[in-house]
């Protein structure tokens, strides 16, 4: 008699998951590179050169982005997998954002190299961290049922809590892991419960499922599946910063160390917009949209305001940079508004770009934070432009483009998003974005006149060095700034082609 | 006939987790906060819970397994973080924190 | 058979009984004693007790921060067990598979236990 109900438990789960280790490999290789980097260097001690575990880091997220290509290549000629019963969607647009977290990656470790030997911080934890943050964010980018989406949200946040809260010695970076631990439990709580309400509405945590479920019956529990929206996607707003639940960003952006808060504002925020979108268009673009849209709408609107009239009053730079990403997130947020294939790919070449420019911004300003990290008043730029040059010469360029001037990727990606809303026929939701662009252009022009033409030669307070790493760093980013902005054509159409499609488990 | 519906501990687990969200707001002790973070994710496990028995479908009771993992490895972290805060102050009063303001 | 009680109020009178029968018991004891003993309040009595040695300080005193981190090593490898007991009652359906994984997932812990171990943590000094 038991076995008989063992076969029916097995019938009901789908038999066992047979796993494709192949399929997941980014996800392991990064995981896994982390927990072995974990154990190299405890068990090692102090035998390893102080550069092995950048190089390590760096060679994990490179090998990631190797397997990425392979999977794109094989999604192309075999179609998109369901993997390990249902729980893992392999599609393009998961490939497309698992590599830009690899880049992030990259840029990361190389901005941390320099970062942590100037700070004279002791440093494999800090590596594992960031490796096993871009893991969860690799497993909520292909998640394809709500409890792993959620799973692999934790693993990142609970990475980048400890993360901004590393430099010891810096109360500032303590008190930003606090409030950043406080704010994201807060939004995984409201995000999880979200999660339980959709389940009970549903029947199912299975994004594939709970789309089909909802295409065909009518919902007798409607407040039920309206409330779990709504809790959602407070969650998710919280974790993307968006207005009015942006109000953590600042403090923490502030408070963290300089390359932690580059790698939060491009892979958490990349992330959490991958799970949003394969939540809210996916699984309930085509029954909800007009239930969400609504409140997707508010959000954005108020994130491209208040973002940008908050930044404009600030004299941080890091703060600056911190309301200007809550804008820049309003404008993904008008792609994911728009709730179409067309908003998607402007939503995926909007995180691209901006992960080159965000984490080349704050390059910059880690290294003019100078020993301490703690230069990062407007007064501390002035005369950047005679001083070095080249760092003023690359910062002014990520400005212009965050700005979206022409020819930098800034200006494509606030195109792309700003047409998928008017292709849309939200062509008042346009205008309000190009609004926003023109306030935000603002403030990045007072830095810039701050590098140029303030500051009289000789009142510099210490001199500002670049570390080899920091500037490879800030090369790749100005490369894929510029590159994206001139040549656009191959991600642009890697973008397009990374439609995402929820694949039901087999049965 | 007045019996236990699912619906009885739904309503429950809504007002544990309005008193965990209410008291995360208010509570300015960290280690409060703590605990309403932890009352409201065990709000959200009685949901599961309820739901999975409702549905009589396992999958919300798995859910519950993973909630509580992530829910110990999220307070052992934030009092990591409280520990280190501690050692350098006396106080664990989010008040007196306040380096950063806007 | 219609009873006045309500099937839930019933399965609850077990419950009621138990917890009446608790106080009842308690409460009788504590006057039995009050009955028998003597009483000759004194000073002495009422200081906390601490294994016969003068109580110092305040009662609330805080415990020593190295408790603390074996206290979070417990609580990780504690809460990590609840994927075991799942997995152990139905070890024959996995079969190979299934250990497999399941030694995966706790050469992952033993890793974190390896680093604390490194780390110096588990030492008392």
């Amino acid at each position: 008699m038991t076995a008989a109900v063992l076969q029916n438990v097995l019938a009901s789960v789908g038999g066992l998951p047979s796993i494709e280790f192949s399929s997941v490999a980014p996800s392991i290789i990064l995981a896994l590179g982390g927990v072995l980097l974990l154990t190299v260097v405890s068990v090692t001690k102090d035998k390893l050169p102080v550069w092995f575990p950048a190089v390590w880091t760096i060679s994990a997220a490179v090998a990631a982005l190797c397997t990425v290509f392979r999977l794109w290549i094989r999604v192309g000629k075999w179609g998109n997998l369901s993997l390990i019963s249902g729980a893992v969607g392999l599609d393009r647009f998961s490939l497309f954002v698992i590599g830009t977290l690899c880049v992030s990656v990259v840029m990361g470790a190389l901005l941390l190299e320099g970062y942590l030997r100037r700070e004279d911080l002791e440093g494999p934890e800090w590596y594992v961290l960031l490796l096993l943050a871009a893991a969860g964010g690799t497993t909520m980018a292909a998640a394809n049922d709500l409890i792993v989406l959620f799973i692999g949200l934790e693993i990142l946040s609970i990475a980048v809590y400890i993360l901004s809260a590393m430099h010891r010695r810096r109360m500032s970076s303590l008190e930003s892991g606090l409030k950043y631990f406080i704010h994201g439990a807060f939004a995984s709580a409201f995000l999880l419960y979200g999660i339980a309400m959709v389940y009970g509405a549903t029947g199912s945590t299975n994004l594939a499922r709970i789309s089909t479920f909802l295409a065909d019956n009518v919902i007798t529990q409607n407040g039920l599946m309206l409330g779990g929206i709504a809790l959602m996607l407070v969650g998710f707003a919280f974790k993307v910063a968006a207005v009015p639940f942006h109000q953590w960003a600042p403090d923490v952006y502030q408070g963290a160390p300089t390359p932690v808060s580059a790698f939060m504002a491009a892979a958490v925020k990349t992330a959490a917009f991958a799970g949003m979108i394969r939540v809210f268009v996916l699984a309930l673009g085509p029954t909800y949209r007009d239930e969400w849209r609504p409140m997707v709408l508010a959000l954005a609107v108020l994130s491209l305001l208040v973002g940008s009239v908050m930044a404009l009053v600030q004299t941080n730079v890091k703060r600056m940079l911190a309301y200007s990403s809550i804008g820049h997130a309003g404008f993904i947020l008008v792609a994911v508004h728009s709730s179409t294939a067309m908003g998607t790919s402007a939503a995926l070449f909007y995180l691209l770009s901006y992960t080159f420019m965000v984490m080349g911004s704050f390059g910059v300003v880690a290294v003019v934070g100078r020993k301490g990290d703690g230069h990062h008043q407007l007064s501390d730029y002035r005369g950047l432009g005679r001083i070095r040059p080249g760092l003023a010469l690359a910062f002014t360029i990520f400005l212009l483009a965050q700005a979206g001037v022409p020819l930098t990727a800034g200006f494509l990606s606030k195109f792309y998003v700003i047409r998928s809303a008017i292709d849309s026929g939200d062509t008042a939701l346009g205008v309000v974005a190009m609004l926003a662009a023109v306030i935000a252009a603002f403030l990045y022009l007072r830095v810039i006149v701050a590098m140029y033409f303030e500051g009289e030669p000789g009142d510099e307070v210490a001199p500002v060095k670049v570390p080899a790493a920091v500037s490879v760093a800030i090369g790749i980013a100005l490369a894929g700034t510029l590159l994206l902005g001139i040549v656009p054509d191959p991600v642009t159409h890697a973008a397009n082609e990374a439609t995402a499609e929820l694949v039901a488990p087999r049965r | 006939m007045f019996t236990l519906t699912e619906t009885w501990y739904l309503v429950l687990a809504a007002l544990i987790f309005s008193i965990g969200a209410v008291g995360l707001l208010v509570r300015r002790n960290v280690l409060v906060m703590f605990m309403c973070v932890e009352l409201m994710l065990n709000a959200v496990n009685l949901t599961f819970v309820s739901f999975s028995t409702a549905l009589d479908d396992l999958g919300g009771q798995t859910a519950v397994f993973f909630v509580l993992v992530v829910a110990a490895a999220e307070v052992v972290v934030g009092l990591g973080i409280i520990v280190a805060i501690m050692r350098r102050r006396q106080s664990a009063d989010v008040d007196d924190i306040s380096l950063m303001r806007g | 058979m219609s009873n006045p009680l309500s099937d839930l109020l019933r399965s609850y009178l077990a419950v009621g009984l138990f917890a009446s029968l608790g106080f009842i018991l308690v409460g009788l004891l504590l006057f039995l004693s009050w009955l028998v003993r003597p009483s000759r309040p004194q000073a002495q009595k009422y200081i906390s007790y601490e294994s016969g040695v003068d109580p110092v300080g305040d009662m609330w005193s805080q415990s020593q921060v190295r408790y603390y981190i074996f206290a979070l090593l417990f609580v990780m490898f504690d809460v990590e067990a609840v994927f075991i007991f799942p997995w152990a009652t139905r070890v024959e359906l996995y079969g190979v598979f299934g250990l497999v994984e399941m030694l995966v997932f706790i050469g992952i812990l033993l890793l974190g236990l390896v680093y604390a171990w490194r780390k110096g943590v588990l030492r008392w000094a």
